[in-house]
């Protein structure tokens, strides 16, 4: 690693090695500070009491439907929030009137934290999945619009009127030029967006929820089971992970174009 | 009857009607308020007519680009008009193809694909379209290159495919602008070959713009020089070298004299636009 130089890339097999690394001196700073009995257990649960609380959760209290209920919460909001806000995005970013009439709005809307509407949901549309829902909705919505209407508008205007001058109209520019242009970045905002939208629903099954990860977290907080919390966390983490490299596969082998 | 064709083929000839007519075009640009605007183009005329292969050879920033930008519609003139065949000219179209300074390959778009845009765009059946697509790719040499990406591709590769794109559009006129400026000597001299090698074949109307004198004779039947900012058209010279041409004849005592001339018409605008910048 010293001996690196700036921006040189690095070997696969270092790569793993030095990522998984850092995992194994976090468990060991953890397990020393738990198990040598610096932290006291009240606060802090140590490894393995953590491992065995999680599995007591997932054998033996349904923590498998949790965190299924979780996963579709966030999906589904997200689903809804993409199909929504990247046409709103490639139009306001493609025709300026459109860009004009949403974006001071869409600037507004986004700096308004989705977690402080959630008292407000709740009087609407009660503890139920409705408004879980529209917490992911508006906390990734508005990011999405203005992420995407960014990109289209930033494509390169020389592959715009190398187009214009191959013939095509407006409409062929904007589906056959702007929206492959800007597919990768577009890929890239929404997994960036969907990362936040996992902290909405949870900050939403904190508040107010009988079901799902936040629920068991909150549930556990009242027993002092520090153990099933950081499962719990640790769960949301690794979802985090596998839903972010599955992502990136997917857009590796969409976008081959633009990474090889 | 036959001494009838015979007769009028020459008159018809000498007074064909331009293909390309640029009257009194003109361009400036605002640079901010209560400054003076940029006066990129001079207002210009030129006539160019069918099969005509034009080289427009100026220094740096004497307003080549903005001329042809105007020619293919993608700007507008300040004053003046541009007719193509006797129509005006009032935005870009497949009629007039257009090879760029910088490269502008569809980076999502594999060579074949690229070249099949514009006949896409129109509508082309798919068939036909394939057909089109693989005599270009064999003419300009990237056969085997069909389904590489732009990012796998050389510079020349990429300009090779960028010209097969707008040739394999049968547009009525070509528009190239430094096509080749980024190019390696070696690459570039070849390039000018490939090019040259397929007007002589099809005789489409071009008009070539280059900073490169070698280049600019090399392809021409026409030179149009042009003059440091505010650009203008200085001289119009006739390139009468024999078709089809070689490298070779880079050597030849005509092509030399008329290096010789066009350094001299070329040196003063260099020196007025170096003073300038
Ligand atoms: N959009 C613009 N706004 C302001 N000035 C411009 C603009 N485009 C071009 N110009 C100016 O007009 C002049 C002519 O530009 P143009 O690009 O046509 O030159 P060029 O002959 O193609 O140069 P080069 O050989 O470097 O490509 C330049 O001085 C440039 O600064
Ligand atoms: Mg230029």
């Amino acid at each position: 690693m010293l001996m690196s130089r700036p921006l040189e890339p690095i070997a696969l097999a270092w790569r793993v090695a030095l990522g998984f690394s850092f995992f194994v001196l976090f468990v060991a700073t953890w397990s020393i500070a738990t198990l040598g009995g610096f932290v006291s257990k009240t606060f802090l649960a140590d490894p393995i009491t953590m491992v065995q609380d999680g599995w007591t959760l997932l054998t033996r209290f349904g923590f498998v439907a949790d965190i299924a209920i979780t996963i579709s919460r966030v999906l589904g909001g997200f689903l809804i929030a993409s199909i929504i806000a990247v046409p709103i995005g490639i139009l306001m970013g493609a025709y300026k009137p459109v860009e004009a009439f949403f974006e001071p709005f869409v600037s507004f809307a986004r700096y308004l934290p989705a977690s402080a509407f959630i008292p407000l949901l709740i009087l609407w549309a009660g503890i139920g999945e409705t408004q879980k829902l529209l917490v992911i909705f508006i906390g990734s919505v508005f990011q999405i619009i203005l992420m995407v209407a960014v990109s289209v508008g930033s494509t390169r205007r020389d592959l715009v009127e190398a187009a214009y001058t191959l013939g095509a109209r407006d409409r062929g520019v904007v589906q056959r030029v702007l929206i492959p242009a800007s597919a990768p970045d577009i890929a890239e905002i929404l997994r960036l967006v969907l990362g936040w939208a996992w902290t909405y629903v949870i900050v939403a099954e904190l508040i107010g929820s009988s079901s799902g990860i936040g629920h068991m977290i909150i549930d556990s907080q009242a027993l002092l089971a520090t153990g099933q919390m950081i499962f719990g966390i640790i769960v949301i983490g690794l979802i985090g992970l596998v839903s972010d490299f599955l992502f990136k596969m997917v857009n590796k082998k969409f976008f081959r174009w633009r990474l090889t | 009857m036959i001494d009838q064709i015979i007769n009028t083929v020459p008159a018809f000839s000498t007074k064909a009607p331009a293909k390309l007519l640029v009257e009194g075009v003109s361009r400036q640009f605002s640079s901010g308020r209560g400054r003076a605007p940029i006066r990129a183009l001079e207002p210009t005329d030129l006539a160019i007519s069918e099969n005509d292969f034009i080289t427009i050879l100026g220094p740096s920033g004497c307003g080549k680009s903005t001329l042809l930008r105007i020619v293919a519609g993608l700007a507008k003139p300040t004053a003046g008009r541009v007719l193509l065949g006797g129509r005006p000219v009032t935005g870009p179209g497949p009629d007039r193809g257009m090879v760029f300074q910088s490269y502008t390959l569809f980076p999502w778009l594999t060579v074949a694909e690229n070249i099949a845009f514009g006949l896409r765009e129109r509508g082309t059946p798919a068939k036909r379209r394939s057909e089109i697509v693989s005599a270009f790719v064999s003419k300009v040499g990237l056969s085997g290159f069909e389904s590489h990406y732009p990012m796998q591709l050389s510079g020349g590769m990429q300009q090779r495919t960028a010209i097969a794109r707008a040739l394999a559009n049968d547009p009525e006129i070509l528009l190239l602008d430094e096509p080749f400026g980024a190019l390696d000597n070696q690459t570039r001299g070849l390039m000018q070959e490939l090019l040259l090698g397929i007007w002589e074949r099809e005789r489409k109307t071009v008009i070539f713009v280059t900073h490169d004198i070698e280049e600019a004779i090399f392809m021409a039947s026409r030179v149009i020089v042009m003059t440091a900012r505010p650009g203008r058209i200085k001289a119009d010279i006739a390139v009468n070298l024999p078709h089809p041409r070689h490298y070779t004849i880079k050597t030849s005592p005509e092509f030399l004299r008329l290096k010789e001339q066009l350094t001299e018409e070329i040196r003063a605008e260099a020196v007025m636009a170096a003073l300038e910048h």
